[in-house]
């Protein structure tokens, strides 16, 4: 809990230092180890699988023990072993980033040493979790530990295949991939698609389906859905990657099975939201007096509002407009942010007092502003980017009246400033929810006597 | 259908298989077709492995993470074609270990950006970028022009990409150390090099610094991309995928 806390501070930091890169360019201080180019793995790597790796991993570990009624498989050397041989790929991987050393594959930049490790530590997590819903004291497997699992074993696959590289000696950090080119492209952007798919997705519905039922009171709403949700998402999900390379030199037949999967995926997406969101049937008022609930319900609103978004995008008509600009880069944050963060932060303020035992958070009311300051900070950040890149995409494409392109490309880049300033700013208010809550966690932590500035929702909260 | 989901639920291991089989018949249908239909290369001429110097500044240009920011992928769209040149060929790219298509365009597309600026003008927008476009969002890279190649090992790069499929041949791995002194030497003599590699650019591409520093290999790698296929000698049809 506490390391996810810290790399979520982390990354949301790096995220508004390179974003106010792009505003003021003079940022990176002409120094080698703060440019654009090297900070941004390491805002990705921290926000994927920094923040959200630890928190998948830490709630995987209290969810499938308390849903199969067993210990850990392996106790707690082996759950140990994985939680801080996961942090030591991290720290390697995010100051290699700093030192130049990555291998240019978007989210899989990390080197083939850092690689190998983290599949040493994987397949030990493969281990304990599958060891231990093996010795379950419970008949059924309940559903999140079926995401869970597809998430495990699909980040395996994916991670290995597309890192298979040749190092240029055993004593350098370099490598050269066994892929090259088109194919090289398409496995990039299927592995790329499905850390999407699996990590941010598959996994934090695991963290849906224990959560949102678990704070609410309620049983998950359809039993059937869940199973219709979760084999045609895992299925259809490994389709979509073609969608990031429409209109490349990638063969049409790709790109179009990629768009069909895409649009299709929309399906299962929303199946899945719907299952989250029915489970509030009849709890509805708990979103008044419960904000950690509140930032799961918004979070699973979010997840469905990105799940159509990215349908769309991967039309190839709407993508001939919105690739390679701002557009896509709002999307991802609508799930990061909206989706990804907020289910996090939803699940923690259901977590930290059931760990440390405590009656409640310290602060409901911090809670409270966190959710505010934060969704604020998204609507600033998602708006601001549906504007540039959208713009920035007609910019391109504009022809005068004698039929020459209207615009220079540095045109484009001049009409982006105001846009970059304001997704600063979206940013700054998301780090500051951030911290604000680093700081009720603290208290709570600590033993500090809950507030009891709204006595009503402190009691809600505690029964 | 639903009863005996029952099964797989009580099932662990029979879950994790079907859930692993569920996930790889994607990736299968849409990758190993890839390797086999022989159309997905288009057979164009003037394809090459990098040069020594060309391969080092583009590990430089990988190392950067130029590819955040710049794509090197033209589409098939009237005003990208005219701005950028001709849309991009699956085979311009088939020895580039990883590729550099990119996601997204802070900065304007590099696929053909060779030959059309001058070497200076890269040196200098490199170091100083506001300097010369002044609206420019781009990083300053003033340490490029003064640090010394590391460049050792470049027989080992070679061998390890033959390795992996490109075709580097003997001779060109024997003289690769030779073949990169060769392309910024300005004493030295090009003609095997230009033999081993076609269209070579050779030149002191950073006349700022003497020796070969990091700013030669990248301002060689920027200044050969798009330039090896000549569009216009190709019959429509060899471009059908």
């Amino acid at each position: 809990m506490v390391l996810t806390m810290f790399w979520g501070v982390a990354a949301f930091t790096a995220g508004v230092v390179i974003a106010a890169q792009l505003v003021w360019p003079q940022l990176s201080f002409d120094s080698e180890y703060l440019t654009f180019g090297r900070l941004r793995p390491l805002h990705t790597s921290a926000a994927i699988f920094a923040f959200g790796g630890t928190a998948l991993i830490g709630t995987s570990f209290h969810v499938v023990q308390r849903t199969c009624r067993a210990q850990l498989f392996g106790g707690a050397p082996l759950g140990w072993f994985i939680v801080l041989g996961y942090q030591f790929f991290i720290v390697i991987a995010a100051t290699g980033y700093l030192l130049g050393i990555t291998q240019s594959k978007e989210y899989a930049e990390p080197e083939w040493y850092a690689d190998i490790w983290l599949t040493i530590v994987w397949v030990a997590y493969l281990i304990a979790y599958l060891g231990t819903v093996l010795k379950r004291e419970e008949p059924h497997i309940y559903v999140a530990n079926w995401f869970y699992l597809a998430f495990i074993i699909t980040i395996a696959m994916l991670h290995i295949v597309n890192n298979l590289t040749m190092p240029v000696s055993f004593f350098g950090t370099k490598s050269y991939s066994a892929w090259s080119g088109v194919q090289d492209a398409m496995i990039q952007w299927w592995y790329g698609h499905n850390a999407v798919g699996f990590f941010l997705t598959a996994a934090f519905l695991g963290m849906m389906y224990y959560f949102i039922p678990k704070a609410a009171n309620r049983p998950v709403y359809s039993y059937r859905l869940s199973i219709v949700h979760f084999w045609s998402l895992v299925f259809i999900y490994i389709w979509a990657g073609p969608h990031h390379l429409h209109y490349t030199s990638l063969p049409d037949w790709a790109q179009t099975l990629g768009m069909v999967f895409s649009v299709m995926l929309w399906m299962p997406s929303w199946g899945g939201m719907i299952n989250g969101l029915m489970t509030l049937s009849g709890a509805w008022d708990k979103l008044r007096t419960d904000p950690g609930l509140r930032f799961s319900v918004t979070a699973v609103g979010f997840y469905g509002m990105a799940t159509f978004e990215g349908p769309v995008m991967s039309i190839k008509a709407v993508n001939s407009l919105s690739h390679y600009t701002d557009w896509t880069i709002g999307h991802v944050h609508s799930g990061a942010l909206g989706w990804v963060a907020f289910i996090v932060f939803g699940s923690m303020y259901y977590l930290v007092p059931v760990l440390w035992k405590r009656p409640a958070m310290w602060s409901t009311r911090l809670i409270g502003w966190h959710y505010w300051i934060s969704t604020l900070g998204i609507v600033l950040y998602i708006s601001s980017m549906w504007v540039s890149g959208i713009m920035q995409g007609l910019m391109w494409r504009a022809y005068d009246e004698l039929g020459f392109l209207q615009y220079s490309f540095v045109e484009t880049v001049a009409a982006m400033h105001p846009f970059y300033f304001i997704r600063l700013l979206g940013g700054v208010l998301f780090l500051s929810g951030g911290l604000i809550m680093a700081f009720n966690m603290w208290r709570t932590v600590r033993g500090d006597k809950a507030q009891a500035v709204v006595p009503a929702a402190t009691a809600a909260v505690a029964a | 259908m639903f009863i005996r989901h029952e099964a797989i639920e009580k099932n662990a291991i029979l879950m994790l298989v079907l859930t692993l089989i569920t996930v790889s018949i994607g990736g299968i249908v849409q990758i190993i077709p890839l390797f086999t239909i022989e159309s997905t290369i288009e057979r164009v001429d003037g394809v090459r492995p990098y040069t020594p110097l060309e391969l080092m500044g583009r590990n430089i240009y990988v190392r950067e993470g130029c590819y955040l920011c710049h794509s090197q992928q033209i589409r098939p769209f009237k005003d990208e074609v005219e701005r950028y040149g001709h849309y991009s060929l699956a085979a311009e790219s088939m020895y580039d270990k990883p590729f550099q298509w990119g996601s997204k365009r802070t900065g304007p597309d590099l696929a053909r950006v060779g030959g059309r600026y001058s070497n200076d003008w890269h040196v200098q927008h490199l170091t100083s970028p506001r300097a010369v476009v002044p609206e420019s969002v781009m990083p300053a890279y003033p340490f490029l022009a003064e640090r010394k190649l590391e460049a050792r090992d470049i027989a080992r790069h070679l061998k390890s990409l033959r390795s992996v499929g490109v075709p580097y041949t003997d001779e060109m791995i024997d003289n690769a150390a030779a073949d990169l002194d060769a392309q910024v030497n300005p004493d030295a003599d090009p003609t095997a090099l230009l033999k081993r590699y076609p269209r070579a650019v050779v030149g002191k591409f950073n006349s700022q610094a003497e020796g070969v520093t990091e700013m030669d290999a990248l301002v060689a790698y920027l200044q050969m991309l798009g330039t090896l296929v000549r569009i216009s000698d190709i019959p429509p049809e060899r471009l059908r995928q």
